[in-house]
C-alpha cells in the first residue's frame, strides 16, 4: 500500500484508495473452509446459479449467486424446512469503485437452526437491477428503498420504490456511490438555492396530495356550500 | 344539501339493567344542521418538529374522523451521511461517528463498531476489555430504556415517572463523564481496546448506581404498570404477531414483546454472554403494553449482568499489546525509538485491515444492531454499513397504526422506542 502514506486533510479529501484489482476486493481469503450445509444444498439444487462460496473472517460464510435468479434462491432459503432463513437481518450494497460491479448483500439468519448466511449478487454498473425481495420479507421494503436511494440500484417488483433518506427531488445522484464526491455534485450556492426554492407540494408525495380531495367535498363546493375552500388543500 | 345527523340518547333516562349497568333504549337521530363531512378523509401532518414524534420524524396520516386509515412516515431530516463520512476516515476515526447515531445509548454503538472491526482484523481483545465492554453496554441499555420509560409516560399523560427516570439517567451521564470526559458523545472505544481504562472508583460508583436503581424502577412500575389510564391506552394497541414481527424485521424488545425469544446475546453470544446468568423477558400479546413491560424487565436483567460483570472484572491490560493496533504508552514513546516509530505510523496512517468483509451484530437497546465493514486492505473502510434497529422497527408503523385512533398512533410510536439519529444516519 504505497499510496497509503497520505495523511491528515489530504487523505480526507481524496477518500479511500481503490484496491489494485477487482479480485482482491471481491474475495476474502480462505479456501480450506468448513462446508456450510445450506451452501451444499444450494449447489445441489441450483447448480450453475451458485457462483462461488467463500469463508471470510471468523467463519462467516458468503455465497455469490446469480442475480437473475436471486429471488428464487432466496425464497427457497426462506421456505425450505432444512434451512428456513426466516429472518432477513440486513440488506445492503457495496460499491468498490473504479467502475467495478456493485454487490447486493443479503444477510440471512435462521432462528430455527441458528445459522447465518450472507448471500451476495454481483451487478454490473451498466445494469443495476435486481428482483425485489419485499414479497418475501416485509423488512426489505425500507431496506431496498435505502439501497435504491443511496446506490441507485432498482428493485423490480418493489411496490413503492422512491427515495427514503434524501429528498424526493434530490438531483445530485446517489450519495454512497464511489464516484459521488463527499460534498455533493452541486456547489454550495446551488444547494442552498434549491433548498430555499422548495414549495409545499415538494414535501408531499402525489399519493398524499390526493387525500382530502374527496369527490364529495368537491361536490359541496359546487353546491355553493359554506365549506371553507382551504380545507381540501 | 345533506346535513349531519348524530345519534344521541338525549332526553332519555337510563334504566337499570340486570347487571346494574344503565341501559338505554334505541338512539334517536338528531339533525345537527351542519354539513355532513363524514366521508371526507383528512390529511394530518405530524412533525418533523413535534415532541410526540421523538425527534425529527414526520408522519403524514390519512384520517377518517379520528381513525387513522394510513400512515406514511417521512424520514431523512437528520441525514448526516455517516456511512459516507466513514469511508473517508481511518478505522479509529469512525468511532466518534458511531455515538452520534444512537445518542441515547452511545456506548453500545462504540462497542459494536469496534467489535465488527476486530472481527474483520482477527483481534482478540483482552479479558478485562471484554468485561468492561459488557458493563458499558448493559449500562447503556439501562440508559436507553430509562429514556424510553420517561418519554413513554409523558406520551401517556403521566409526568412524574419522567422526572424519576431522568434523575437516574443523570447518574449514568456522570458515569459516562468520569469514564470518557463526555456525557453523550462518549467515543470510548478504540480498535483493540478502550480509549482509557476505568478510572479509580468507577466500578464502585457503578455498583452503587445499579444497586439503587431498582428502587426507581419499582416506583415507575408502581405508577404505571397498574395505572388504569396507562392500561387503557396501551393494552391491545398496536398488536403484531410473532410471525409477522419476524417477517417485518422487528428486533429487540419489540420482537420479544410478541413472544419471540430472539436475543442476540443468547442466540449469537459474544463476549461470553453465555456465561452470565440472566433471562430474556418475552411478552405475550405483542401490544404496546407488553413492549413497555419487556423493557422494564430488561433493565432489571441488565442490573444482574452488571453485578456479575463487576464481580468478575479481572485485572490486567485493557488494550491488546500489538504495536500495529494499540498506541504505545507516552513514556515508551518518549524513550524508545521503536515505540516512537509505531506511534508515528499509527497516528499518520492508522491500522491496516486485511481484505475482506465482516458482518457483526450485538443486542443494542433498540434491537439487533448490525455492523458490516468491508476492507480492501487499506487503512479506511471501503464500506461501513450500519443495520439500524430503529430504522427497521419504524418501518412497521404504517401496519401497526392502521385502524387505530390518532392518540393510539402516538403510543405506538412511543412503544417502538426509536431514535432518529440512527434512522437517518
Amino acid at each position: 500500500m504505497a499510496d497509503e502514506t497520505r495523511s491528515g486533510l489530504d487523505a480526507v479529501e481524496e477518500g479511500p484508495a481503490a484496491s489494485e484489482d477487482a479480485e482482491s476486493a471481491a474475495s476474502g481469503a480462505g479456501t480450506l473452509a468448513p462446508e456450510h450445509p445450506s451452501v451444499k444444498a444450494l449447489r445441489a439444487r441450483f447448480g450453475e446459479a451458485i457462483h462461488s462460496h467463500e469463508v471470510g473472517c471468523r467463519g462467516q460464510h458468503v455465497v455469490f449467486v446469480d442475480a437473475a435468479r436471486s429471488r428464487e434462491i432466496l425464497e427457497w432459503l426462506r421456505d425450505d424446512p432444512d434451512h428456513h432463513y426466516q429472518f432477513l437481518s440486513d440488506l445492503t450494497a457495496v460499491d468498490y469503485g473504479g467502475g467495478r460491479p456493485l454487490h447486493v448483500v443479503y444477510q440471512l439468519f435462521s432462528m430455527t437452526h441458528h445459522r447465518s448466511l450472507r448471500v451476495k449478487c454481483v451487478l454490473p454498473v451498466t445494469a443495476l437491477e435486481i428482483d425485489s425481495v419485499e414479497p418475501l420479507w416485509k423488512t426489505a421494503d425500507w431496506l431496498e428503498r435505502e439501497v435504491y436511494d443511496l446506490f441507485g440500484i432498482r428493485f423490480n417488483g418493489h411496490p413503492d420504490l422512491r427515495r427514503i433518506l434524501m429528498p424526493e427531488n434530490y438531483a445530485e445522484g446517489h450519495p454512497l456511490r464511489k464516484d459521488f464526491p463527499l460534498r455533493g455534485r452541486f456547489s454550495r450556492a446551488e444547494q442552498t438555492r434549491r433548498a430555499l426554492s422548495q414549495e409545499v407540494a415538494d414535501f408531499y408525495i402525489p399519493e398524499e396530495m390526493e387525500i382530502g380531495r374527496d369527490p364529495q367535498v368537491l361536490g359541496h363546493e359546487q353546491d355553493g356550500d359554506a365549506l371553507p375552500s382551504g380545507e381540501n388543500a | 344539501m345533506s346535513t349531519k345527523t348524530v345519534e344521541f340518547a338525549v332526553g332519555r333516562t337510563p334504566e337499570m339493567g340486570v347487571d346494574s349497568r344503565p341501559t338505554y333504549g334505541p338512539l334517536a337521530p338528531i339533525d345537527l344542521g351542519e354539513p355532513d363531512i363524514g366521508s371526507e378523509h383528512m390529511l394530518i401532518n405530524i412533525g418533523p418538529q413535534h415532541p410526540a414524534t421523538h425527534g425529527v420524524l414526520r408522519l403524514v396520516c390519512e384520517l377518517d374522523g379520528e381513525t387513522v386509515l394510513r400512515v406514511i412516515p417521512h424520514i431523512g431530516y437528520l441525514h448526516s451521511g455517516f456511512e459516507k463520512l466513514g469511508e473517508y476516515r481511518s478505522w479509529n476515526q469512525v468511532v466518534p461517528l458511531t455515538d452520534r447515531m444512537d445518542y441515547l445509548a452511545p456506548l453500545i454503538y462504540n462497542c459494536a463498531y469496534v467489535m465488527s472491526v476486530e472481527e474483520l482484523m482477527g483481534i482478540e481483545v483482552t479479558e478485562r476489555c471484554k468485561v468492561v465492554r459488557v458493563i458499558l453496554m448493559e449500562l447503556d441499555r439501562i440508559f436507553g430504556h430509562l429514556l424510553f420509560s420517561g418519554t413513554w409516560s409523558i406520551d401517556v399523560g403521566a409526568f412524574t415517572p419522567f422526572l424519576y427516570t431522568f434523575q437516574e439517567r443523570e447518574k449514568i451521564y456522570s458515569l459516562h463523564e468520569s469514564l470518557t470526559g463526555a456525557r453523550i458523545t462518549t467515543s470510548a472505544t478504540r480498535v483493540g481496546g478502550m480509549m482509557a481504562d476505568l478510572p479509580e472508583g468507577w466500578a464502585d460508583a457503578c455498583r452503587k448506581f445499579v444497586n439503587e436503581l431498582p428502587r426507581t424502577l419499582d416506583q415507575v412500575d408502581y405508577l404505571l404498570a397498574t395505572n388504569g389510564i396507562h392500561l387503557g391506552r396501551t393494552q391491545d394497541v398496536g398488536i403484531i404477531s410473532g410471525e409477522e414481527a419476524i417477517n417485518y424485521g422487528f428486533t429487540g424488545p419489540n420482537l420479544r414483546a410478541s413472544g419471540v425469544p430472539y436475543d442476540v446475546r443468547k442466540d449469537k453470544p459474544y463476549y461470553d454472554y453465555e456465561t452470565y446468568d440472566f433471562e430474556v423477558p418475552i411478552g405475550e400479546h405483542g401490544d404496546c403494553y407488553d413492549r413497555f413491560l419487556v423493557r422494564m424487565e430488561e433493565m432489571r436483567q441488565s442490573i444482574r449482568i452488571i453485578n456479575q460483570a463487576l464481580d468478575r472484572l479481572p485485572d490486567g491490560p485493557i488494550n491488546v499489546e500489538d504495536p500495529r493496533i494499540s498506541l504505545p504508552s507516552k513514556t515508551d514513546c518518549m524513550n524508545d525509538m521503536e515505540s516512537m516509530i509505531h506511534h508515528f505510523k499509527l497516528i499518520t496512517e492508522g491500522i491496516h485491515a486485511p481484505v475482506g468483509d465482516s458482518w457483526f451484530s450485538v443486542e443494542a437497546s433498540k434491537g439487533e444492531l448490525g455492523m458490516y465493514v468491508v476492507s480492501d486492505g487499506g487503512t479506511k473502510p471501503v464500506r461501513w454499513r450500519v443495520r439500524p434497529p430503529s430504522f427497521v422497527n419504524l418501518s412497521v408503523i404504517p401496519k401497526l397504526a392502521e385502524g387505530h385512533l390518532m392518540s393510539d398512533l402516538i403510543m405506538i410510536n412511543a412503544s417502538l422506542d426509536i431514535v432518529l439519529g440512527e434512522i437517518d444516519r
